[in-house]
């Protein structure tokens, strides 16, 4: 067993874990943070995909030891104050998710987009979830989803 | 492939992801609300199968065959039973006892049902057949325990390819049958002269297997509490034919809670509780299956599997709550696959182009053995072979075929994208002999508005449809004749540009009579529902069906809203829980909104009712004297006086002072069952372009105009046929799973096995009409696979219809590049 300590969702969080336990499993059994959901396992889906020291990983492929030290943000974290985050409010708002299994992954890796591109067009869209598989929706009303909360990120950076 | 980002799509028309124009109410049938179901899937807060954690649980494993067939010759499991933290490992000998033969409802006659159990002794007939199961403390340690457990086999021939399977020499799947046969059927009869045809199209096509893969893997945790056990029943009650129950002894009748807990990833709750009930000799008072936050299933969680039986068997034995997961390579190789057709399709036509008679042959791959639905696919393709078009005569033999692979059952269109393929084909392929458009063809045949309701020579009855109009109004979106004239221009340019139409119907929301033969199913179509208005107004709707991704929670409270004029908030809706529903068949066939919402339009309808007698007894006025508006009644001879359902049903509850014949309370149960299923339909207009030098397919348009009659909530909707495109695209371009000649599935993860990516999916331009269906009082027709059946012939006949100046007339799906370039390559070498 192998002691680790790491941030998630901004708060400490210290566990011993054994060396070959996944990152999703230390999320989802031990931290009860269920929401990252696993779809594959191959590294595909994309369904697990949380924000690890500010960048999209796939948290079926990281080892909980290699997360010591580090700072996760998963889809619990995402609303604060009680108000849902822009992406949140606008995958609700355009219909951008169906059966819900691949959205908290969705979601995170759109996040990083958004970090990195507050202005995306719909091709840096379609390339950043490219990796994130979605059975249900097309991918037609996630783009807007997308679309939506840059705009609201937007106004709110214009209002600040 | 590419999408229309690609390309400015200028020459070829403008128009890329539009919705719908709408009509505004506020939260009633017709309003574009958001989901109600969204907020805790967005946080992370729903709850799936994996995310259920009980006290004490176990984690199952199974252990996988490699091999396609292959006699089991030893399974030592010794090793693996030594692990710290294994509590039981079973080989299928011991399981055998504990775990009766996996359910078949299908009903056709003289059909051949091989043995089926969750875990096999002598043999195993498909790559990815569980054949050892293993029960540890945690997921991890069963994982150790399955790489502990050696198995020898004796390999044996495997049978892939379903016309060869029918060879004499061929391997057989299951040598007791001394056939690979599952059955034949015969419906109608067409002799050689097709009707008088002048011209006969023939045509081979494939239907090929596609695996559901819902982003949700099939899942189970199963508790039994043991300490219930009080009486016993000597004779187990038994719903389902053909199903015996297991050897074990018969079960207790408790007092308290319900014996088995189980929480499964599946469409339907109560199917899966009547079906363990006969199975396991359990009371079906005794069983709770529960149904959490399902991520889509697409037809392939209908079934009760092998796994889900061990899981709860077991749980039984070991008195603890087993979790079984299953992982994506097993969703691949051992979830239920779809389709898997080969048919032969002969079209007698006039020179008009009139269809003057239609035969088809289709052999239908059941793989293996037969899960819950399995032989009944071709049925449907059968009694729909008809599309929207007035052919007078019909003949179809169907063949089913065991092969050495994964057993086939319900996928998103189930039988009916079959149907809508090979016609829609057809039409095309006649246009091409006949030197005459696509679209003439069409009408030339199409079912006129004032034949409806109308019977095709298999005795389907098709409710209500309009085909003319949304053909129309689909060609206006593209500006038909105008992309043609483009087309005929990038030609002379060296650009192959295809436009493929598909003028699909289908059909929904099946009844418990008026089905076809083949189609008898163990329970009917009828669905259920019950209000219940507390006395402080909140309304509880519970539905029988069992939503997984469709919003139901959103469409079902906006038909009360509409109905009785409450406001959204006040109402909630459950489902998914046998102890909290009403007996339901589920969600599956396109059926929740049709048969399921109409049964909660009738309750609501009900309370309606009772609420309008309750002010008419409280204004002391005749009940035809009171106006319902908004929730709020009056008498019109004193219409400033009003009060509310709210009201009433305070009264409705106090109880002290009710209205002859009226109870006390405010809840009101509805079952509906339509005379007929209904008959959605639509025009895709797909146009494509061919990239001649590598055989790249790029969808440069894409329009969908679908009629599913009323529609409650044009946002869901919209939502459903673009998922069903996206999966109807992804069979026309990409998907298909592939089996080496050894049996093996070559497509066994989402590496091999191409899922549409956010990079390969048009955006759809859509409309609607709207037909409503006479079937039901809600006039919805259903709208869940309607995109699946409509996508692939729109794609597939732009491609052909691309590659037509090579003299190419059919193409099999999947539309890889490679075939599609080793095509173009042969027709370029004929023609040197």
């Amino acid at each position: 067993m192998v002691g680790i300590v790491l941030r998630v969702n901004g708060i400490e969080r210290r566990a011993e874990v054994q060396p070959r336990l996944l990152l999703v499993h230390f999320l989802r059994e031990h931290l009860g943070l269920t929401g990252t959901h696993v779809g594959c396992d191959s590294s595909q889906c994309g369904a697990c995909t949380v924000i690890l020291d500010g960048k999209a990983v796939k948290s079926c492929t990281v080892l909980a030891v290699q997360a010591d030290g580090t700072d996760v943000l998963t889809i619990e974290g995402l609303a604060s104050g009680g108000r849902l985050h822009p992406l949140q409010e606008g995958f609700w708002a355009e219909h951008g998710l169906q059966c819900g299994f691949c959205t908290p992954g969705m979601i995170m890796a759109a996040y990083q987009l958004l970090q990195r591109n507050p202005n995306p067009n719909e091709r840096d869209i379609r390339e950043a979830i490219r990796g994130n598989l979605c059975r249900c929706t097309g991918y037609q009303r996630i783009i807007t989803a997308i679309q939506y909360a840059a705009r609201a990120m937007g106004e709110m950076d214009a209002n600040r | 492939m590419r999408t229309d980002r690609d390309l400015p799509p200028r020459p070829l028309g403008e128009g890329r992801g539009e919705g719908f124009r709408e009509r505004q109410s506020p939260s009633g049938i017709g309003a574009r609300l958001k989901r109600r179901e969204d907020p805790r899937l967005l946080s992370g807060r729903g709850t799936y199968v994996d995310d259920i954690r009980l006290p004490d649980m176990l984690y199952l494993k199974v252990l996988r065959s490699p091999y396609a067939h292959a006699r089991i010759a030893r399974i030592d499991t010794s090793q693996a039973q030594s692990l710290p933290g294994v509590v039981t490992v079973l080989t299928g000998r011991e399981a055998r006892p504990l775990t009766p033969p996996l359910p078949v409802a299908a009903v056709i006659p003289d059909l051949k049902v091989p043995e089926h159990y969750a875990l096999p002794i002598e043999k195993v007939c498909y790559a990815g057949e569980a054949v050892a199961a293993v029960v540890a403390s945690d997921s991890y340690i069963a994982a150790d325990a399955l790489a502990c457990i050696e198995v020898e086999y004796e390999p044996l021939p495997a049978i892939v390819d379903l016309e060869q399977a029918l060879q004499p020499q061929a391997p057989l799947v299951h040598e007791e049958f001394g056939t690979n046969v599952a059955y034949r059927f015969q419906l109608g009869e067409v002799d050689d002269t097709f009707g008088g045809a002048d011209v006969v199209v023939r045509q081979r096509m494939e239907n090929q297997r596609l695996i559901p893969n819902s982003m949700e893997p099939r899942g189970i945790v199963a508790y039994y509490r043991e300490a219930l056990r009080e009486a016993t029943r000597s004779e187990p009650m038994r719903v389902l034919s053909g199903v015996e129950g297991a050897s074990s002894p018969a079960e207790p009748m408790a007092r308290g809670p319900a014996s088995l807990v189980i929480w499964l990833s599946t469409q339907g709750p109560h199917l899966v509780r009547t079906q363990l009930a006969s199975m396991l000799n359990i009371p079906e008072h005794q069983i709770q299956v529960i149904a959490p936050e399902v991520g889509g299933a697409f037809g392939a969680k209908l079934n009760i599997y092998g796994e889900e039986l061990l899981a709860i068997v077991l749980a039984r034995q070991l008195g603890r709550p087993i979790k079984w997961i299953e992982e994506r390579s097993e969703h691949m190789a051992a979830t239920s696959h779809g389709r898997g057709q080969v048919a032969y399709l002969e079209a007698g036509v006039k020179r008009d182009g009139t269809i003057t008679a239609l035969r088809l042959r289709i052999i239908a791959d059941m793989g293996a053995y037969h899960h819950v639905l399995t032989p009944v696919a071709p049925f449907q393709t059968a009694t729909l072979i008809t599309g929207c078009y007035t052919i007078p005569a019909l003949a179809v033999e169907i063949t089913g075929v065991f092969t050495s692979k994964t057993p086939t059952d319900p996928y998103r269109g189930y039988g009916r994208a079959e149907a809508a393929y090979y016609i829609e084909r057809a039409m095309d392929l006649v246009a091409r002999e006949l030197e005459m458009d696509p679209v003439a063809v069409r009408r030339r045949n199409f079912i006129r508005p004032e034949q409806f309701p109308y019977m095709n020579p298999f005795g389907h009855t098709y409710d209500s449809g309009d085909y003319e109009r949304s053909l129309s109004r689909a060609l206006e979106m593209l500006d038909y004749d105008r992309v043609r004239r483009e087309q005929a221009r990038l030609r002379q340019g060296g650009r192959y540009i295809g436009i493929g139409l598909s003028t699909y119907v289908w059909r929904a929301g099946f009844p418990s009579v008026s089905i076809p033969p083949g189609m008898q199913f163990l329970l009917g179509g009828w669905e259920s529902a019950t209000i219940q208005i507390a006395p402080t107004g909140a309304v509880t709707v519970r539905t029988g069906t069992s939503p997984h991704g469709q919003g139901l929670e959103t469409t079902m409270a906006q038909i009360v809203s509409d109905c009785l004029g409450v406001p959204i908030d006040d109402i909630r809706v459950v489902h998914g829980d046998t102890e909290a529903v009403p007996y339901g068949m589920g969600t599956m066939g396109s059926r929740s909104l049709c048969n399921g919402g109409s049964a909660v339009l009738l309750a609501a309808e009900q309370l309606k009712e009772k609420a309008i007698r309750m002010a008419a007894h409280v204004f002391q006025a005749a009940r035809e004297e009171i106006v319902y508006q908004s929730g709020r009644m009056f008498s019109k001879s004193f219409p400033e006086r009003v009060i509310t359902i709210q009201e009433v049903t305070r009264l409705a509850y106090h109880g002290a002072d009710l209205p002859a014949g009226i109870a006390a309370g405010m809840e009101a149960s509805a079952i509906f069952d339509p005379a007929n299923f209904t008959s959605p339909f639509g025009t895709h207009i797909c146009v494509v372009e061919v990239d001649i030098d590598t055989g790249d397919v790029k969808i440069v348009r894409y329009i969908a105009v679908d009629d599913c009659g009323r529609v409650v909530n044009p946002m869901i909707v919209e939502g459903q046929i673009q998922g069903g495109v996206a999966q109807g695209v992804g069979q026309a371009l990409l998907e298909g799973a592939v089996y080496g000649d050894d049996g093996q599935l070559l497509t066994g993860s989402f590496l091999t096995y191409a899922m549409p990516t956010s990079t390969e999916l048009p955006l759809l331009e859509m409309d609607r009409t709207e037909t409503p269906t006479p079937v039901n009082p809600l006039g919805a027709k259903g709208v869940g696979e309607a995109g699946a059946i409509g996508a692939p012939p729109a794609v597939v006949n732009a491609v052909v219809d691309a590659l037509s100046p090579f003299g190419i007339t059919h193409l099999d799906m999947p539309l890889w590049p490679e075939k599609v370039w080793r095509a173009i390559q042969q027709a370029r070498g004929h023609r040197q």
